[in-house]
């Protein structure tokens, strides 16, 4: 186990300039680091200060997996040197760090594109559910056509939220 | 034969398991499905027709048509919202 894991999901928060240092390694043929970090949101629906917690639940096992062919989907795309993800679960607060999506390359353009394929891809295809804590109660959030759309422009269908 | 059935989220709530043992006579996810719909109570709400439900077999996202073998791993799940 010497290779770092490409996906992790945890409970625990992530620090982005340790992980992107990590990625980065001692490869000198990387000309750039490209990543995306998402961020729990006070609002949704409702207005400021409506969301007070966010709870995520997976499917341990699938997520992985998942994640990982969309990581491999990303290297035959995009003429990239390494990626990786983290996503959190359990219980979140507005202002936490959700997600992790983080990507090097020779040169901007591979790294840029597939940072934001793997997260379009992330959305409608990686087995994660949310939960908001209002006040008035908790419901599950509903899945977006607009997410589907998103990996659509890639050339792929997707069916999520339809 | 027998698969290993979970379910997550709202279905895993409505349900009120997160999963089971089960033996079924079911080829397909269909009708799997139907047969557990069969089963009445709240399997009749969670997995009724016109619910978005989506569904993996063996870990992978799958559609109705997907067909089942001895100890396949199927999951029930509403759209995911991760990201």
């Amino acid at each position: 186990m010497a290779q770092t894991l490409r996906v992790r999901i945890q409970t625990q928060d992530f620090d982005l300039g340790a992980e992107l240092a990590a990625l980065r390694g001692a490869d000198a043929r990387v000309g750039a680091v490209c990543s995306f970090v998402g961020t729990v949101r006070d609002r949704n629906a409702g207005g400021p200060g409506d969301i007070q917690s966010l709870e995520l639940e997976h499917y341990p096992g699938m997520t992985e997996r998942a994640i990982e062919a969309m990581i491999d989907a990303a290297h035959a795309r995009f003429d990239i040197l390494d990626a990786r993800v983290i996503h959190r679960i359990g219980l979140l607060q507005p202002l936490d760090q959700i997600v992790l999506v983080a990507v090097t390359s020779a040169h901007r353009g591979e790294s840029f594109q597939a940072c934001e394929f793997i997260m379009d891809y992330l959305k409608t295809q990686a087995p994660f559910w949310k939960k908001e804590q209002t006040a008035q109660g908790a419901h599950w959030v509903d899945a977006r056509v607009s997410d589907d759309a998103a990996l659509a422009r890639w050339g792929i269908q997707a069916d999520n939220a339809a | 034969m027998k698969v290993q059935i979970k379910y997550f989220a709202s279905i895993r709530e409505a349900i009120g398991r997160g999963g089971e043992e089960w033996e079924t006579g079911a080829a397909t996810l269909a009708q799997l499905r139907a047969e557990l719909l069969a089963r009445g109570g709240p399997y009749a709400g969670a997995l009724a027709p016109g619910r978005a439900l989506r569904m993996a077999l063996n870990q992978v996202m799958a559609d109705e048509a997907a067909v089942l073998t001895e100890g396949s791993e199927v999951a029930f799940f509403p759209p995911v919202t991760g990201g």
